[in-house]
């Protein structure tokens, strides 16, 4: 079980990497990363998928499916809009070779 | 069984902090949303092994057409629209995460009370996230028109804003009664929405970043509410990301975020600014410009959303490949702003084949102009106004400025007369030694590669 402290102790340094993670990152990626983060938190997928898994009345099932319905187009929307940004990223060099 | 879905989950949040990190370079970038894309299918697939889950077929169902709907929609979509397509997809994250709680709420959260708060937090914040995305994408796809706002505004927001968090309570410290529940939901739908309504297309990128980072924030929430340690920290990096990235954003285009959210744009001061615009407005032909830059040794083109919107990239990027083979050296000036967030443009002109180490942004290039021989605006406006380095009475006043005004000509190409997007005159297209040249960017690209392959 996740708990009290050991929640706060992952809070803290999840956050303080996603600062500074992101705090190194040149202006020409920002929007590429914003999606990028964007897919990330897609991982919402996961948790869709156990509280349908876990649903027992019609209700319950009904917004379970939509929790699922909506996370899997944030993880894969937002993975294929992502992937089509940072393909383009090439150097004069590798646009030379290809 | 369970230790072993544990141990994907436990890689599959190091595969996103990695992708994450492998995305703050270009040279790794592609490799980064691999990496988080291998750590995401991982744990979705471990999640299907969960013991004592049911309800298979409506979520295998689920994931079928969100996945389609999301696969064909983002393959599809233009680059100049990835702002709005990014708000989208975050706005389903979100109301995902409210989804979770909801269910949670409805079956009754039991195994602790900060878990139930959580929850409702996490579903408040998800809730508007939801619906303030869907309002930001409907702006700039042009479904909405502008700033929407009405007498005592802020004061009707702030009364939803507090019922909600009323109901919030409730929830949270009274009872899970079904009515409240709903009530609550209604409540935050309807905050999100009114609290992106008076808000401009201009400043839309930083509420987009930010309802990103509330997201996060949400996905965290209900990661902790789910016991699901993947969740808590894949939100919360997010979540601390998106908020570094909204500020990025913000001080780029020296606009407080309270003055995004709280503030309204333009208003009294654009009248004062015209005044000391004056002077004329100095046409020039195609084919004349075109051999100012043919003969120069050094161009700088400074590109803004414009030349997106009239396809013009790939003319242009013709037109400096042209250059160089003239040995004129050719560099692209970035606006942290240019296009429709921080990055867009370079997206753009990457997508025109534009390599990354031509693309210089505004600490790098700025020195330069100087020694330029020609400036070349197109599609660009505010983002190189002097206004905002001398007449504190102008709206922009403050914010950084690539100083085109330097260079030793400015080529300004543009539809016709009439201020930007701030509806700000620009002091710098009445500049003794700046040309207009009048038309549509992409035919002007067109004239001007005409023009120097004629030499």
């Amino acid at each position: 079980m996740i708990e009290g402290f050991t929640a706060l102790y992952i809070f803290m340094l999840a956050a303080f990497t996603g600062y500074e993670v992101i705090s190194r990152v040149p202006v020409i990626l920002h929007t590429p990363l914003m999606s990028g983060s964007n897919f990330i938190h897609g991982i919402v997928l996961v948790g869709a998928m156990v509280a349908l898994g876990h649903a027992d009345s019609t209700m319950e099932q009904l917004i379970g499916f939509v929790g699922v319905l909506l996370a899997a187009m944030n993880a894969v929307g937002g993975y294929v809009v992502t992937e089509r940004m940072l393909e383009m990223f090439k150097s004069s060099k590798e646009k030379k070779h290809g | 069984m369970v230790d072993l879905i544990q141990a994907i989950y436990f890689v599959a949040a190091v595969l996103f902090i990695l992708g994450l990190k492998r995305m703050s370079s270009p040279t790794t970038a592609r490799a980064g949303i691999v990496w988080a894309g291998a750590g995401m299918a991982a744990a979705v697939i471990a999640t299907f092994f969960i013991p004592h889950m049911s309800n298979f077929g409506l979520m295998v169902a689920a994931i079928i057409i969100g996945s389609g709907i999301a696969y064909a929609s983002g393959k599809r979509v233009a680059m100049t629209d990835m702002p709005q397509m990014i708000a989208l997809y975050n706005g389903m994250g979100g109301g995902a995460a409210a989804a979770i709680a909801a269910v949670e709420l409805i079956k009754g959260v039991s195994h602790s009370a900060i878990a139930l708060d959580l929850a409702v937090l996490g579903a408040l914040i998800g809730t508007v996230s939801f619906s303030g995305s869907l309002i930001a994408f409907a702006k700039l796809q042009g479904w909405m028109k502008g700033a929407n706002r009405f007498p005592n505004q802020q004061a009707i927001n702030v009364a939803v804003f507090v019922a909600t968090v009323a109901c919030g309570v409730f929830l949270a410290f009274v009872s899970q009664h079904p009515l409240a529940i709903l009530l609550f939901f209604a409540l935050a739908l309807a905050f999100g929405v009114m609290m992106t309504l008076p808000i401009g297309g201009a400043d839309m990128p930083v509420v987009i970043s930010l309802f990103n980072a509330l997201t996060g924030l949400a996905v965290a929430f209900e990661g902790f509410v789910l016991q699901n340690a993947a969740m808590i920290i894949a939100g919360t990096v997010v979540g601390s990301a998106g908020t570094l990235l909204t500020q990025l954003m913000a001080r780029a285009m020296n606009r407080p975020i309270s003055n995004v959210l709280f503030g309204s744009f333009g208003g009294d001061g654009s009248a004062a600014a015209e005044g000391d615009a004056g002077g004329a407005l100095k046409p020039i032909d195609a084919s004349d410009a075109a051999v100012m830059m043919a003969f120069a040794s050094k161009v700088v083109i400074i590109p803004g959303y414009g030349m997106a919107v009239a396809q013009a990239q790939h003319k242009i990027w013709e037109l400096a490949k042209l250059l160089e083979e003239r040995d004129v050296a050719v560099k692209f000036a970035i606006h942290p702003v240019a296009g429709r967030m921080p990055g867009h443009m370079n997206v753009l002109l990457a997508e025109a084949g534009v390599p990354y180490d031509k693309i210089y942004d505004l600490d790098e290039i700025n020195s330069e102009f100087e020694t330029a021989d020609v400036a070349l605006v197109i599609g660009a406006n505010d983002v190189v106004n002097p206004v905002a380095r001398t007449n504190p009475d102008s709206p922009i006043y403050g914010m950084p400025i690539l100083d085109a005004d330097k260079a030793k000509n400015v080529i300004v190409i543009k539809r016709g007369q009439g201020a930007g997007f701030s509806g700000i005159e620009n002091a710098l297209f009445f500049k003794d030694n700046t040309r207009m040249l009048y038309g549509d960017g992409q035919a002007m690209a067109s004239e001007l590669i005409q023009g120097v392959k004629s030499f």
